[in-house]
């Protein structure tokens, strides 16, 4: 028996294109854009989310029969909450100049929306290891996302790739910028990050007209 | 007074929550198709932000900050809490997020009606998680400024909001290409308004960087040097020396 069946592949596979949380469900923008300026900064992002939403979603999920349903948000928000303080702390211990350059953004995960749009639709109404795929799935799906729009941001923004000079010397002019190639300053500027993520939704859908909508 | 007016306009045009840092931006993609709830949901936001920035400033004050539990007594005053300000402030709105709802639900429920789901989802609006963690990360000093940034953040939240939904209700009649349509253009709109309000940033230094950095040239140009007897008489000309620099300078400057 293989170890995952096919219906358990969909639930990773589905969130990675056709259903993927920023570009079609339109959850988790919130703390996304801000920080992917840098690549390394997006990866720890991702990272980061891919743990608070996995293991939230089969603690929830596990928690799902005893939850009264009135509380049920105060609940999931306690238990986010408690998951982002653990990220947190493990950043600060052995990422501090990162976890600098996060700042608030790792406290703003307990309020990003794939988190609890997981909870609500998925883990309240399923087991905990179909949680825990869903879970991983959705935040791989967020996670490439951000790693596509931060290279494309620190490439073009700042000619390197995880803090390494891949374009060449700036400065000294070796490399492409001997043919007289300069940085683009504006894909360092938040906005930059909204109108790439607006290209990459563009080619989505170019390639996919399924999922075109109304204006 | 001036601190309240300087922060009140920085909160609104140049941190403005949508446009500088992404901060609530799930619901203002979602609710933004129609001018009628977006105001609504605008308003709900100023409100909550105004009443849990204070009230999480004061728990920041009195209960998390590094040696903020010394009002206990001196065998507190090294303990820091600041690791627990997550669940305190997220406990807070989403106990006054269900106390608004019980309270419009009671006194206007047709407001109630027409706010629906997104009233409750007001919980998990990162703007006002965001502006907690900004009044604390920012080090906000008086209870006054706290109060004050919690309006006024709103009410760049209420301006972004507003202005993209009219766009939103006008660009139906164009032809967007068929894959931009929805989503794609609201996101490119979006940051193309970002790169206008980007331009507000010189609003509170009146010209940059530049300006200051004179000054600080003037200052150290100014500041007084260690006077010792007996070099009396060269201080007497330095000083002279720097009067002309300093009115050479503002000459250059007109």
């Amino acid at each position: 028996m293989a170890l995952l069946s096919k219906k358990d592949t969909n639930l990773i596979m589905d969130p990675l294109a056709d259903n993927n949380p920023i570009t079609i469900q339109v959850l988790g923008i919130c703390s996304a854009l801000a920080i992917t300026a840098e690549l390394k900064a997006s990866l720890v992002m991702a990272v980061s989310v891919i743990f608070v939403l996995g293991a939230g979603n089969v603690v929830i999920s596990l928690m799902r029969n005893i939850i009264p349903s009135k509380i049920r948000i105060i609940v999931q928000l306690i238990v986010v909450a408690t998951l982002v303080i653990i990220v947190d702390q493990v950043l600060k211990a052995y990422q501090y100049e990162l976890s600098k350059t996060l700042a608030v953004f790792v406290g703003l995960i307990i309020t990003n929306c794939i988190i609890m749009g997981r909870f609500e639709a998925f883990a309240l109404a399923n087991g905990p290891w179909r949680s825990f795929l869903d879970g991983i799935g959705n935040s791989l799906g967020y996670g490439v996302i951000l790693i596509i729009v931060g290279f494309f941001r620190e490439l073009l923004g700042s000619g390197t790739l995880f803090g390494i000079p891949v374009l060449g010397d700036p400065i000294e002019k070796t490399g492409l910028y001997a043919t007289g190639y300069e940085n683009n300053g504006f894909m360092i500027i938040p906005p930059a990050a909204l109108i790439v993520v607006g290209i990459i939704i563009w080619v989505q859908r170019s390639r996919n007209p399924a999922l075109v909508e109304e204006n | 007074m001036l601190e309240h007016v300087e922060l009140f306009f920085k909160s609104i045009f140049i941190d403005n929550m949508v446009f500088a840092v992404f901060l609530g931006m799930c619901s203002y993609l979602a609710v933004s198709k129609k001018v009628a709830t977006a105001v609504g949901l605008g308003a709900a936001v100023i409100f909550v932000l105004a009443v849990t920035v204070p009230m999480n400033w004061l728990l920041d004050k009195y209960l998390l900050q590094d040696g903020a539990l010394v009002w206990l007594g001196p065998e507190y005053a090294d303990y820091n809490l600041s690791f627990l300000s997550f669940i305190l402030f997220i406990a807070t709105i989403a106990t006054m997020v269900q106390l608004v709802e019980i309270v419009v639900e009671k006194f206007s429920p047709s407001l109630y009606n027409s706010l629906g789901i997104f009233l409750p989802l007001i919980a998990v609006n990162c703007a006002i998680l965001g502006g907690s963690l900004f009044m604390q990360a920012r080090e906000i000093e008086t209870l006054g400024l706290a109060f004050n940034y919690g309006v006024s953040s709103g009410i760049g939240w209420f301006l972004a909001i507003l202005a993209i939904a009219a766009i939103r209700e006008k660009i139906r009649y164009s032809n967007v290409p068929a894959p931009l349509r929805g989503l794609g253009i609201t996101f490119i709109i979006t940051g193309l308004m970002g790169i206008g309000f980007q331009s507000f940033g010189g609003m509170l230094t009146g010209g940059g960087d530049e300006a200051e950095e004179t000054t600080e040239q003037v200052n150290q140009l100014i500041q007084p040097e260690v006077v010792t007897p007996v070099e009396e008489e060269v201080i007497v000309d330095k000083n002279k020396e720097i009067d002309e620099k300093v009115i050479s300078y503002n000459d250059v400057n007109k």
